[in-house]
């Protein structure tokens, strides 16, 4: 598999995450991942680029998320980046069941560790959030047909 | 721009960015069958289209037919957590029913079938506290 790199950079409105989701599908698609991966990634990406559209911008729509997929021959890395309001502690974000509206479930950060193998999160206030995940597949055997 | 042409698009060629809504209303209970994804840009659609009907109307059973979800994340699962929490103190219930194998698989590693019951079908969602 070659490498690649591809980057979308998009206004904070809630009809994007869809688009994020098509685009993640595509690429899962393209690396033959099983389809249960493909469903699990969709999720991952939704709820990091959910997080920066209500948290990070407090649902603003004025605003540019940017989401970064760099593939290489084992694995695929997805950066989400915004630049709002930062997280003042992240380690109680990403508790399970931590949520600032109680008609979430606070459980953005556990899908998005139970479904990347491995998951990063920078934040600081007024500069942003960067999500950083990794997924490792195995590398498709060249078929001869 | 046509707005239904353009979701009619949507839905044929990308495997439904939307969600569209159909409900059915039984004397005091709210049948709802969902058909699309389940996400933060759906789910206040769906908080609405549930909440008018319990404010307005009184309904005080809600059925969730998830037969024709393709997808669901956190937002998804939230607004229905809300639904369940909103008619609860009323004394009423919500069910869901037909929930794909891909769709429960998430909703089980949220918890929510601990707390929200889970039904084959409409059928056996409409008969049970229906009473003898």
């Amino acid at each position: 598999m070659k490498t690649n790199q591809l980057i979308l950079t998009f206004s904070s409105i809630s009809e994007n995450v869809g688009i994020t989701r098509l685009l993640i599908a595509s690429v899962g698609a393209q690396l033959d991942l099983p389809l249960n991966d493909i469903e699990e990634l969709k999720v991952a990406v939704s709820e990091a680029v959910s997080n920066a559209i209500i948290h990070g911008y407090k649902n603003n729509p004025n605003h540019i998320v940017y989401l970064d997929l760099d593939i290489t021959s084992d694995t695929l890395k997805i950066v989400v980046k915004d630049e709002g309001c930062g997280i003042a502690n992240v380690e109680q974000a990403m508790q399970p069941a931590y949520s600032t509206d109680p008609e979430r479930m606070g459980l953005g950060f556990v899908f998005m560790q139970s479904f990347m193998d491995e998951l990063q999160v920078e934040s600081e206030l007024e500069v942003g959030t960067t999500v950083t995940m990794m997924k490792h597949f195995k590398q498709t055997p060249i078929s001869s047909h | 721009m046509d707005v239904n042409r353009n979701n009619y698009y949507c839905d044929k060629i990308m495997g439904g960015m939307v969600l569209n809504l159909e409900k059915k209303i039984e004397r005091l209970t709210l049948l709802l069958r969902l058909d699309g994804e389940l996400d933060m840009h759906t789910a206040s659609m769906v908080r609405q289209a549930i909440d008018i009907e319990i404010e307005k109307r009184g309904i005080r059973t809600v059925i969730l037919n998830l037969q024709d979800v393709q997808f669901v994340d956190s937002s998804g699962l939230g607004v229905i957590l809300g639904r369940y929490k909103k008619l609860l103190p009323l004394g009423g219930k919500l069910k869901i029913t037909n929930v794909p194998p891909h769709i429960y698989k998430i909703m089980e590693l949220s918890g929510l079938p601990k707390i929200i019951n889970f039904y084959l079908d409409e059928a056996h969602a409409y008969e049970e506290g229906r009473g003898a």
